[in-house]
């Protein structure tokens, strides 16, 4: 395992779990054990991605963090205090589409001023420029399936971003992407992210998305059980682009070094499983 | 196939079938008439019977009793179906403890309410209105029940991570989905409606279309069945239209085949 004291949850700490397992109760009887016993802290203002295999429960605790679901056991604290329901303070972005389909775009970035109670034409008057912010000034009255794939995801960033969130949680949100519109939108994040730097929890499958993002990458083991093996700065000057970044010669030195490990801790979790 | 050249070839079917049945019932095949007039009348009676009605204004008596008649089932059926639909959807113990109730009732084939409903409400409208709703209440119900249940839990999360209260969710999620659910099914609930209206004006009544039939029917005119039925025919096609222009108008975010993008 790397050099990674995981730091104890202090007050300044955006987002801290502590000691947080999470068991689901099969339909057969008995549980299943997704994540166990995890510590993750991420500071304000501090990029953290999350990277593990499919199904370890990297999204299990971006929900955790968000409030939808509740830890086993274990403790979540947001900003210094406890977490009992919703995370009020964290926008999240999602891996599938979660725009409402029977409102415009326009009106799918509105909404999370107008549920606030900013007036309508006040809300709609920020929706419109932020619209313009993530590139698609021209598009406010199309609904979601007149817009690509690409152009959800940026109105998903407004949405969730006009409401300036002091957390943002995302779920692999340039998943279903190719390769060059989530370069573009990756981009795009870090231009956004980089204007008044929120704490971001960022999950994916992708290590160098995560390296070319962050300043921290957390590496979770396979499930079931699945906890945290590593955990890396990363030494990589902003502002950055993410096309560029990946030609860096350290962005290639902490790349092998993470994949070793990350590779190793896999085949042993493997070994692990198969032989138990 | 382009627009005009459809148009004709749909005609043509009009103009090819009533031209047989023209044919069938007027000059005899090897000797014999195939559709005696008797029972199968014919295009030209028939078309002299509408014209007798639309000209003497007999008609519109009938027409209004029956379209009233629809639109009454169909707006008290939808909102008593919207209602029960959202309220079990929202309180699955009470969906549970109702669920077989619902199943026989709505197994229950309807035609056997009508003389209820005739003698509970009389041989007026309400009798009418009263067995189109118990159509129009199961389509509409099953329909808002299947929306509410069915909202995607991403979309569903993510309204409450943007902040929404339980009201707003009701307003900005359940309500749009239970409609984009309600107005699948519009068709075949206007179709209902009319259908309710007419086999209730058809079982006893003393006007509407179902009425008109069955009076030319009590004294074998036939053509008076067949006008009866054309009429009603183009009545329905009317007002399938209507339903069509305001689906368009509401669920313009629906993405149409051969619309949608990649």
């Amino acid at each position: 395992m790397a050099d990674s004291a995981i730091a104890k949850p202090t007050p300044a700490s955006a987002v801290a779990l502590s000691d947080v397992s999470i068991a689901f109760r099969l339909a057969g009887g008995g549980t299943y054990t997704a994540v166990e016993r995890t510590e993750l802290t991420v500071a304000d203002g501090e990029f953290v991605a999350i990277v593990g295999p499919t199904g370890c429960g990297k999204s299990t605790l971006l929900n955790i963090a968000a409030g939808l679901i509740a830890p086993s056991s274990g403790r979540v604290d947001i900003f210094g205090s406890t977490l009992g329901a919703l995370n009020r303070q964290a926008g999240y972005l999602f891996q599938a589409d979660a725009l409402f389909p029977w409102k415009t775009a326009l009106e799918n970035v509105a909404i999370g001023l107008e549920t606030a109670g900013t007036p309508s034409g006040d809300a709609r008057a920020r929706a419109q420029s932020w619209l313009t912010r993530v590139g698609l000034g021209s598009f406010g009255d199309r609904y979601p399936h007149m817009l690509s794939g690409g152009q959800r995801k940026r109105v998903g960033l407004a949405q969730v971003l006009i409401r300036d969130p002091k957390i943002l949680l995302m779920d692999e949100p340039f998943g279903p992407l190719d390769a060059q519109t989530r370069q573009i939108m990756g981009n795009l994040l870090l231009d956004l992210w980089s204007a008044d730097r929120k704490a971001v929890l960022f999950v994916t499958h992708d290590l160098e998305e995560a390296i070319a993002l962050s300043d921290r990458v957390v590496i979770m083991s396979a499930g079931p059980a699945a906890h945290i093996i590593g955990d890396w700065k990363v030494p990589l000057a902003r502002p950055r682009d993410i096309g560029e970044i990946k030609l860096d010669h350290a962005f290639h030195e902490l790349h092998r070094d993470i994949w070793h490990t990350l590779k190793a801790e896999v085949t042993k979790g493997y070994v692990q499983t198969e032989g138990g | 196939m382009s627009r005009p050249q459809l148009t004709a070839l749909q005609i043509m079917v009009a103009v090819v079938g009533i031209a047989l049945w023209y044919a069938l019932t007027t000059y005899p095949v090897f000797r014999k008439i195939l559709l005696p007039p008797f029972f199968f009348s014919n295009p030209v009676d028939v078309a002299d019977q509408i014209v007798v009605w639309f000209a003497t204004g007999v008609i519109w008596k009938h027409l209004w009793v029956t379209l009233a008649e629809s639109t009454l089932a169909f707006v008290l059926g939808s909102f008593g179906g919207v209602l029960v639909g959202f309220w079990f959807a929202r309180q699955p113990r009470t969906a549970a403890v109702f669920d077989p109730y619902v199943k026989m009732a709505n197994a229950l084939p309807r035609v056997v309410l009508a003389p209820i409903f005739t003698l509970w409400l009389g041989l007026g409208i309400w009798s009418k209105v009263a067995l189109g709703v118990t159509l129009v209440f199961f389509i509409v119900f099953f329909n808002v029940y299947q929306g509410v249940k069915e909202v995607s839990p991403t979309v569903l999360a993510n309204a409450r991570m943007l902040g929404m209260s339980e009201r707003q969710l009701m307003r900005h999620v359940y309500w749009p989905s239970a409609l984009s659910w309600m107005f699948s099914s519009l068709h075949t609930s206007v179709g209902f409606a009319v259908v309710g209206a007419v086999v209730g004006e058809y079982l006893g009544s003393a006007a509407g279309l179902g009425y008109l039939i069955q009076q030319a029917e009590g004294v074998f005119d036939v053509a008076g069945v067949f006008a009866g039925m054309f009429v009603l025919a183009a009545f329905v096609i009317v007002i399938d239209f209507v339903v069509t222009l305001i689906e368009k108008r509401l669920l313009v975010w629906r993405p149409r085949v051969g619309d949608a993008r990649p």
